[in-house]
């Protein structure tokens, strides 16, 4: 297996850079932080749930926070924050196209409830 | 973004965008990273893709069932020293799972600061969290069993309740499982000293991008199946 330079951490704090660093090196900081906050995100979704928050705003609550975990796993935890351009783009734009499955199971699944209340339900 | 790289042989490649053409359009190996981290990412992808098609599956029968759908907040409520509190169960799983993620994270560091001892400790404490999460989950389907969920229905509301509840989480809970006996297999080849002699720590790296995945699940079936 022939060595291949992997990307050096813009990103990152000089601190990372020792000689011959080898992948994907980071300060321990990084992790502990990114680690931190998952801890506090989950608990404030749970909190959501812990208060009966309703409507509107526990949607947004929950979506807010899971996108917040998500990210936080996939860019640092992953590190695809460090990663070329074009491997970001082979990972995470596939996934995009399956909002469209999304958006299309949830009009089909409308139509389906209103097809149950007007013809199954007398 | 990444600055200038050089690949294997010495030529260097613009960041950014000019760097996705370059990249993908130079007769060369697209991706800079090791095969196997390439390949356990297109894994992961179509992985997302499956789960995607399980949590869509069981938005859509959720929105079109007539029935009311079951109120996870009180299905997974514990009665714990004579207190009655929701979901806690959940939440305790929730954060044993994103503490494995953190001691995965620590290992694939200190991997690849060429700890062996920390690192395939980490690992196995990690694996241990994984064992735990599996553990929780046994005795929850175990509760939920008793009480008369089944695929087919259960004594609260929508009958499909059951049916998701058990592909979701089963199929995670069988992610998960396999990752422990995944981070065990590499841990013992860590602390045999097998990645020394190969003279590269990356298969620690390639393991935690799968037990982050799994992690990564866990946040959107938290989020989608049991809050929502």
């Amino acid at each position: 297996m022939d060595q291949v330079a992997v990307p050096e951490h813009a990103v990152a704090e000089p601190a990372a850079a020792e000689p011959h660093a080898e992948g994907q090196q980071h300060p321990i900081r990084v992790y502990l932080v990114i680690w931190a906050l998952l801890f506090v995100f989950s608990t404030f979704s749970y909190l959501v749930d812990y208060f009966h928050f309703h409507g509107a705003l526990r949607w947004a609550l929950i979506i807010l926070f899971m996108l917040l975990k998500a990210g936080c796993i996939v860019a640092i935890f992953m590190h695809m924050a460090w990663e070329r351009l074009a491997l970001k783009f082979a990972i995470l734009v596939p996934p995009v196209f399956l909002l469209i499955l999304i958006g299309l199971m949830a009009v089909e699944g409308d139509y389906t409830f209103l097809t149950r209340l007007t013809s199954f339900l007398r | 973004m990444a600055n200038q790289v050089s690949t294997a042989h010495g030529e260097s490649t613009p960041p950014g965008l000019r760097g996705v053409v370059s990249d993908w359009s130079a007769d060369k190996q697209a991706f800079p990273v090791p095969w196997g981290k390439a390949m356990m990412w297109i894994f992961l992808l179509s992985d997302t893709f499956i789960f995607t098609c399980f949590l869509t599956g069981y938005m859509n029968v959720r929105i079109s069932t007539t029935v009311p759908w079951p109120n996870p907040s009180e299905i997974f409520s514990l009665d714990i020293a004579g207190k009655h509190i929701p979901m806690i169960l959940i939440a305790i799983m929730t954060m044993v799972l994103i503490t494995s993620s953190g001691t995965m994270a620590m290992a694939v560091n200190f991997g690849y600061r060429r700890n062996r001892a920390n690192t395939a400790a980490l690992m196995l404490m990690t694996a241990g969290f994984g064992a735990t999460f599996v553990a929780m989950q046994a005795f929850e389907w175990t509760k939920l069993i008793v009480e008369g969920a089944r695929p087919w229905g259960n004594p609260w509301g929508a009958p499909q309740f059951g049916s998701c509840f058990f592909m979701i989480t089963g199929f995670h809970g069988l992610h998960v499982s396999a990752g422990v006996i995944y981070l065990t297999v590499v841990a013992n080849r860590v602390w045999r000293g097998f990645y020394d002699r190969k003279g590269s720590y990356e298969t620690v790296e390639i393991a935690g991008l799968y037990w982050h995945f799994v992690d990564l699940v866990w946040v959107f079936i938290f989020a989608l199946f049991y809050l929502w």
